[in-house]
């Protein structure tokens, strides 16, 4: 054929943001209405990847949290007196509403956080709308759940999320709070606000009673009033170690029940008898879905020596693949880092790796011009002593460690303040079962990573955290038990 | 792919006896089969718009095998075939040519005269195909057959009863001994009716034999059977022969054949080849099509393209 020397260039393929109408501003979501904060203070969203603004959006101060708590605790009193049947009716009618705005919100979450429109719409979405069904399903049968007969709701939850997976972790908390009976305050993190204030209006849709679901967009200190107010019964929070602990100070002594899902520096183990190509894209999907920018991300690599080259250079080629760009484009595999901010953070990290000896590689990668991007990279050589092998990045950048014995690789997998996630690549079913027992990790995937599902509790051990999301357990968190 | 490929001559070793082979093809890296398809049906996710789609489609035509493999063929059936792989639309004579026909051995003469001065190639099922059950000798007198008659590529299948039996080294000889009839004059596509292999190892270790014993292509199926090419084997095949490359410097092509039927599946296997083998993979000398209906709906998607309208079934050729 004659005109087959042009490549195979995919033609852009962008998502329509048409399919979502986001207003000039946003107010508070107080007690079933949007409201002005208290002092009148705005904030602005914008576009990681174009750094356009997206919307003003009200910010949240002292004043503001306590209205809030006092609408939800206000509320509490009937919500959690209805039967379970019913506060699962609402569950399920929210859950439908998500599915049915489904393409409206993954563009939203796309334009406000930064992450291609291929994982809000494969992966955020479809979990959101799970988390809702399935805690829906628990709301009847919490009699059932292993927590003695009638569990008692707590009462106000105040809860702070993070802008990784803005809707995912809302959905993590409060279909868990409504189905067991607690009313909730949340505060959404200051880069992402959108899709949680377009919750509100879905909470409204769904016809959920007033104060219900607060949602209080804002900065740190909203968070920490939040945490810190007295009529607060349970303090949920996904997000650093540093502000984990600072909350876990400002909650001792109390009698406020706290669950903390913090850092992480997940080691991903691939042993010579892993299979490779599907290894290559477990670690492909370990550190670069959603630009590294999760908790549980398999930022460090440990890999058997012996297969150590080969693979390599199975990763570097594969990451030759990866297409970086706009976010929007269906076509794209990594899109913007969230904010400036982390981006300086992640910048400086790398920037260490290499000071402290580490070899960095970076497949050729253009980035765009405007907007805040981090090219996916690679770290070899790194040794437990480097920087880049103990702090969290978060970001998309993967340091590679090697070992020789299944002894060794647990124990350098364990060599962290954190645990939150681990990964084993191995054909051998007895090996898998051997070193998941030794990890010192809340989940621990095999020949897999990065899958989540409602059904399965999240966790972590150490620094990561305490307390447990998702599947039955995470009932608990939310109930008097 | 290493700077320094090494020759074909750093694997002979492994085909010294049918425990090395047996020892080599067993120690390459598993398949999980779960990863596998999850990265094949990822792939499949990518969005092929505009000048992508235009030159995906046109790429794709250049990569079909016109296949005609029934009992009931005739010479004029064949004719009727080869004209269409020479002008696969007769309203637009920029389409390109389909790669090769495909056809018995005893109808490569008149596939011959049909191509004629076209460039398009004529491909034979040998060796007793389908099944493959029949003596060596038989298979043999069939490859000759039809290099005789004037055939550009053989399309043979292996003795599936062989491999699954662990007689890797009696496949392997067939193999050697078929590339060794097709001569200079006739490339080998080599078969392993992926169907019947029923595991992703065995696929594996299907194509790493097949390459071994001199293959110039891998072919997932003979599409007689229930379960022939899917992204997922295709994927695997992709990266088999990319491997290859690496260890030995040799390139070898991959041929999905059976069940792809649209313009939306070939796009798919074109992104499979372009993010797994790579772009060196991407013409008609290194992939193909096995198919029979699927020219047709890439001509009416070539058709919706130039013309912003659908066509329908009667603004193609029947064959």
């Amino acid at each position: 054929m004659d005109n087959t020397s042009s490549l195979f260039e995919y033609a852009p393929a962008p998502e329509s943001r048409s399919v979502v109408d986001i207003a000039p501003s946003y107010g508070l979501f107080i007690d079933g209405e949007f409201t002005e904060a208290a002092d009148g203070k705005v904030f602005k969203t914008v576009s990681p990847s174009t750094e356009e603004v997206l919307s003003e959006i009200a910010q949240a101060g002292e004043a503001d949290v306590d209205r809030a708590v006092k609408a939800a605790r206000k509320a509490f009193e009937k919500w959690s007196a209805l039967p379970g049947s019913e506060r699962a009716k609402y569950l399920f009618r929210i859950a439908r509403i998500i599915q049915e705005r489904s393409r409206e919100l993954a563009v939203l979450e796309t334009l406000d956080n930064g992450k291609p429109i291929k994982e809000t719409r494969d992966a955020d979405l479809p979990l959101v709308a799970a988390h809702f069904f399935y805690y829906a399903g628990w709301a009847d049968k919490l009699d059932h759940a292993g927590y003695g007969a009638a569990p008692r709701p707590l009462g106000v939850a105040g809860q702070v999320i993070p802008w990784n997976f803005p809707l995912l972790m809302l959905a993590w908390k409060i279909a868990p709070a409504l189905a067991t009976g607690n009313t909730v305050v949340l505060k959404p993190a200051e880069t992402t606000p959108l899709s949680a204030l377009f919750f509100a209006d879905i909470c409204r849709q769904a016809g959920l009673p007033k104060g219900v679901v607060n949602i209080l967009p804002g900065y740190g200190d909203a968070g920490a009033a939040l945490v810190a107010h007295p009529d607060v019964n349970k303090v949920a929070f996904t997000g650093s170690t540093a502000v984990g602990k600072e909350i876990a100070r400002t909650v001792a002594g109390t009698r406020k029940k706290l669950t903390l899902e913090l850092g992480g520096k997940g080691a991903n183990i691939v042993f010579d008898d892993a299979p490779i190509d599907q290894a290559v894209e477990g670690i492909v999907t370990g550190i670069f879905f959603n630009q590294g920018q999760v908790c549980c991300a398999g930022s460090r690599l440990l890999v058997q020596e012996s297969i150590q080259d080969e693979l390599l250079d199975s990763l570097k080629r594969r990451l030759s693949t990866l297409r970086l760009g706009d976010p929007l484009d269906k076509n794209t595999d990594i899109g913007a880092i969230n904010s400036a901010e982390q981006l300086a953070r992640i910048t400086a990290l790398a920037d260490k790796g290499e000071a402290e000896g580490a070899e960095r590689w970076s497949p050729a990668c253009e980035l765009p011009s405007s907007g805040y991007w981090f090219a996916p990279t690679l770290f070899t050589g790194v040794t437990q002593a480097h920087t880049i092998a103990r702090d969290e990045i978060f970001g998309p950048v993967l340091s590679v460690l090697s070992f020789r014995t299944p002894d060794e690789a647990v124990a350098k997998a364990n060599n962290t303040q954190y645990g939150l996630s681990a990964g084993i690549w191995t054909e051998k079913g007895s090996r898998i079962l051997a070193v998941a027992n030794k990890l010192r990790a809340g989940v621990v995937w095999s020949n897999t990573f990065n899958k989540f599902d409602p059904t399965s509790p999240f966790g972590g051990y150490k620094e990561s955290g305490f307390g447990r999301e998702g599947g039955r357990h995470g009932l608990e968190a939310y109930l008097d038990v | 792919m290493p700077t320094s490929a090494p020759t074909a001559h750093a694997l002979a070793d492994v085909t010294g006896s049918d425990s090395t082979l047996r020892r080599f093809l067993h120690g390459l890296p598993g398949v999980d089969a779960v990863g596998l398809e999850s990265r094949a049906a990822s792939l499949g996710t990518r969005s092929i718009k505009t000048t992508a789609k235009a030159y995906a489609i046109d790429l794709a035509i250049s990569m079909v095998d016109l296949t005609t493999l029934e009992g009931a063929d005739t010479p004029g059936k064949v004719r009727a075939l080869g004209a269409k792989a020479v002008h696969p639309d007769p309203t637009d004579r920029t389409t390109p040519t389909t790669a090769a026909v495909c056809v018995y051995p005893d109808m490569v003469a008149a596939a011959k005269e049909a191509v004629a001065g076209s460039g398009v190639k004529v491909a034979s099922v040998a060796t007793a195909f389908p099944a493959g059950r029949a003596a060596l000798d038989v298979k043999l007198a069939d490859v000759r057959d039809a290099v005789s008659a004037g055939a550009d590529e053989i399309d043979m299948v292996i003795d599936r009863g062989a491999f699954l039996s662990g007689h890797f080294m009696k496949v392997y000889d067939e193999i050697t001994a078929v590339k060794e009839a097709c001569g200079t004059s006739a490339r080998l596509k080599v078969i392993f009716e992926t169907g019947e292999l029923s595991t992703y190892d065995n696929i594996r270790r299907a194509s790493w034999l097949g390459m071994l014993a001199g293959a110039d292509f891998i072919k997932t199926s003979t599409g007689k059977v229930a379960v022939n090419a899917t992204p997922a084997n295709t994927l695997l095949m992709l990266e088999a022969v990319r491997d290859f490359r690496a260890q030995t410097g040799v390139q070898i092509g991959v041929k999905p054949a059976g069940g792809i039927r649209t313009t939306k599946d070939a796009i798919k296997f074109l992104v499979l080849v372009n993010e797994t083998a790579g772009e060196d993979w991407l013409d008609n000398h290194w992939f193909r099509f096995g198919a029979s209906s699927l020219l047709n709906d890439l001509l009416m998607q070539r058709q919706k393209l130039a013309t912003g309208r659908y066509s329908g079934p009667d603004y193609v050729t029947v064959d």
